[in-house]
């Protein structure tokens, strides 16, 4: 008997029918892991560093003010500006923020909307005390100053 | 007759399930949003009327536009800021030299507590730095935050940050509650 020499045979193709399950498997964890962008920045922000922070839950519940000098510099300058949403504004449009935002939320919720302020760690404390007598005026008075965790020094 | 029906090609399956998973890779942030969280003061209907509070009732925390730092008249260093605080929001019964104290019965806990009436206030300059400011309400954050904890300690033996039981949370709350003023807006100066 003659064994079979393998010699000019085509060497069988990897299997890949389950190359689609493992995608779908990589993008089912994407998916339940991460949370959609919701604006585009039009303020630079290198956000403050503290130990004592907490998560924000609920992110339905949140609502973003951004604060910084403007990443396109040389078309806005560089002094401070507030975004709201994907525009800059000023500090006495902030009122009307809250009201829309607070009417986009369903109404159980409405006292429970979290304003957090994402202001770059350059900035003065003027303009971010000039949004806080704001979101006073208005009645938000959940607030969170968004910052990055660092760890406790040793 | 039962015909055998073709298979449908999935060769392409790879390539819809690529193309989705780079779109949400795109679209979506990964970052946790954290901060720190602090509840505003309703605005004041009379600028006239103050509230009394004794003078030894409270810390002063003063931050001028320089970034230097005032703790009741006296220049003071932000490594300090927590152990002062925790010094002054501490219980010293019968001491004039710091916060009045009252028992309180906690409801939660089922037993008569004492507390401090201190209150930490807190003012800052228009020109004083937001990554200052942060690392103040931080450094105050952290005194409650450890106060809490020497109080959990001493009562079930185990850290607040890892207490499970909601009425043991909500009583350590209710006894150590974070007492953090802000003054109204006014420039301080400092050059």
């Amino acid at each position: 008997m003659r064994f079979k020499t393998k010699k000019g045979k085509e060497s069988p193709g990897i299997n890949t029918s389950s190359l689609p399950d493992i995608i779908f498997m990589l993008l089912f964890f994407f998916m339940v892991t991460t949370t959609m962008r919701e604006v585009t920045y039009k303020v630079k922000m290198k956000l403050p560093e503290a130990t004592e922070v907490q998560k924000l839950e609920k992110k339905s519940l949140v609502s973003y003010i951004y604060v910084g000098p403007p990443v396109n510099s040389r078309l806005y300058g560089s002094n401070t500006r507030i975004q709201l949403n994907d525009q800059f504004a000023n500090v006495d449009d902030i009122a009307e923020f809250v009201q829309i935002e607070r009417q986009n939320r369903p109404e159980s919720d409405r006292k429970l909307i979290t304003t957090s302020l994402k202001v770059d760690s350059d900035t003065r404390m003027g303009i971010v005390t000039d949004i806080k007598q704001e979101l006073r005026k208005s009645g938000a008075f959940k607030i969170n100053y968004s910052s990055r965790k660092k760890s406790a020094r040793k | 007759m039962a015909r055998k029906s073709p298979e449908i090609n999935a060769g392409s399956m790879a390539d819809i399930a690529f193309l989705l998973l780079i779109f949400f890779l795109v679209t979506t942030t990964m970052d946790v949003d954290t901060g720190i969280t602090r509840r505003l003061p309703p605005p004041v209907e009379d600028p006239e009327q103050d509230i009394d509070v004794k003078e030894r009732n409270v810390m002063k925390v003063l931050v001028n536009s320089q970034d230097r730092l005032m703790v009741n008249g006296k220049p003071a260093d932000i490594r300090n800021l927590k152990n002062l605080a925790i010094d002054f929001m501490a219980i010293h019964p019968d001491n004039p030299d710091f916060p009045e104290v009252q028992p309180k019965f906690i409801e939660e806990l089922n037993r008569e507590l004492m507390t401090s009436k201190g209150i930490i206030s807190l003012k800052n300059d228009r020109g004083t730095s937001y990554e200052m400011y942060i690392k103040v309400q931080n450094e105050l954050a952290s005194a409650f935050n450890e106060m809490k904890d020497q109080l959990s300690l001493d009562l079930f033996g185990i850290k607040y940050t890892q207490l499970v039981d909601e009425n043991r949370i909500k009583g350590i709350n209710s006894a150590v509650p974070v007492r953090i003023s802000e003054a109204e807006p006014e420039d301080i100066g400092g050059s």
